[in-house]
């Protein structure tokens, strides 16, 4: 009897674990909607923001702004974005683990990498591993996207640059290709990468420029560091939800699997435990007989 | 006329803007443009300020924050930090924050680090009851 009652208590438990995750998958399906939203109507800024700024680097000729041109490779700033919370598969570790390999490939390349994390977990996976490159860690800022966050990081990590700490930003974070599928992708923030130009179209037109093309450039590089951090930032949040979404859905699966298991477990040991009731009054009538 | 610019607008957050327009005026940086269909291709930043368009006889306007313009062969392509139409505007809102920032900046010196920050705070809090002073 003992050993039934154990079983049901284990259902019990499963059971509302299954509840838990259930409700966090719902919770993740209902934010991934939204953030897969935001993600979608960022992207046309972007997009023709980086068009501009194609046209712009091509005719410039990439000495003349020190957004364009690389510098030597001394000292080198990575950006990690990762959530504030678990629960979400590997959504956390892969990116953490692919800082962690960056560092180590280009360990001899740079002199110097600093390593700044926005999202607690992200922290948390890399403290012991190269606690001393972690320079600054954001946190609680990823479940509220929104453009004055990423311009401020942005506008921390532009002054940085133009004071010569850094020579090169790169940004690693999970991209979003769609509610299962999540790449994590290292980019180069700084120095503005120009190479993805279309070549035809900035070819095609001759643009008066006002106040002139330096002035407008000035401008405008800024701004695409800033757009660049703020897309990431929201395909970020877009694949924790997605991630998370995933895991739960798959732990809600294995937690039903569990229950038929038990409830097969808790129904065999009844069948035996009155079995052997029956056999005891049987033999126990026989007995008087 | 016949011709027509195609004039597209957009802000971090979503797409503000689609539409067939007559004419143009936008805020540069050194002064007011005016543009008509036929325009030389153009690059340039936009300051805080009102953009109006006119469209079938309508006239309409709309509070930008900083940005810029690209004129390509007819096809406009604005892009601004915020843009509200004249009609989306709480002006309560914007009635108070210009009174936040008029009080703030009577307490503070030129040299204030935040001085520039409430001025151009200020300008867009009067930029934005303009522009909803025109709402129809």
């Amino acid at each position: 009897m003992a050993n039934l009652k154990i079983i049901k208590k284990r259902i019990a438990s499963v059971k509302s674990t299954q509840q838990i995750t259930k409700a966090m998958k719902m919770v993740a399906a209902a934010k991934l909607r939204r953030a897969q939203d935001a993600a979608v109507a960022a992207r046309p800024y972007a997009q023709k923001l980086q068009k501009v700024v194609a046209h712009l680097a091509q005719r410039e000729g990439s000495e003349e702004h020190p957004f364009l041109c690389s510098r030597g490779k001394e000292r080198a700033l990575v950006l990690l974005l990762t959530a504030d919370r678990g629960l979400c598969g590997g959504f956390n570790a892969n990116p953490s683990k692919e800082a962690e390999r960056f560092i180590r490939k280009n360990e001899e390349g740079y002199a110097n990498i600093d390593l700044m994390i926005i999202g607690r977990k992200g922290r948390d996976f890399l403290k012991n591993r190269v606690g001393d490159k972690i320079t600054k860690v954001y946190e609680d800022i990823t479940g509220v996207v929104n453009f004055k966050t990423a311009q401020l990081i942005a506008e921390e990590i532009v002054s940085m640059y133009e004071e010569d700490t850094y020579d090169a930003v790169y940004l690693i974070y999970n991209a979003f290709q769609s509610a299962v599928v999540q790449h994590v992708t290292v980019e180069q923030l700084l120095p503005v990468q120009a190479d993805e130009v279309d070549k035809k179209a900035a070819d095609s037109v001759d643009y008066i420029y006002e106040p002139n093309r330096g002035e407008v450039l000035e401008q405008i590089l800024p701004k695409m560091v800033e757009v660049q951090l703020f897309r990431s930032l929201l395909e970020s949040y877009a694949s924790e939800q997605g991630a998370r979404m995933s895991a739960m859905d798959s732990a809600s699966r294995n937690a039903s699997e569990m229950i038929g298991k038990l409830t097969l477990q808790y129904n065999r040991a009844r069948q035996a435990a009155i079995t052997k009731e029956l056999m005891e009054i049987i033999s126990g009538a026989e007995s008087v007989k | 006329m016949a011709e027509k610019l195609k004039l597209e607008m957009v802000t971090p957050y979503k797409q503000v803007l689609s539409e067939e327009v007559d004419e143009l005026t936008l805020p540069g940086l050194i002064g007011e443009l005016g543009i008509l269909p036929g325009h030389t291709p153009l690059l340039t930043t936009l300051r805080v300020g009102e953009m109006s368009y006119k469209k079938g006889g309508q006239q309409y306007h709309v509070a930008v924050n900083w940005g810029y313009v690209e004129i390509d062969e007819d096809a406009i392509t604005v892009l601004v930090d915020t843009a509200e139409k004249s009609d989306e505007i709480d002006l309560a809102r914007a009635k108070a924050a210009l009174g936040r920032a008029e009080e703030a900046l009577k307490t503070m010196s030129q040299e204030d680090k935040s001085y520039a920050v409430m001025e151009a705070a200020l300008q867009r809090a009067m930029i934005r009851i303009q522009v909803a002073g025109k709402a129809r």
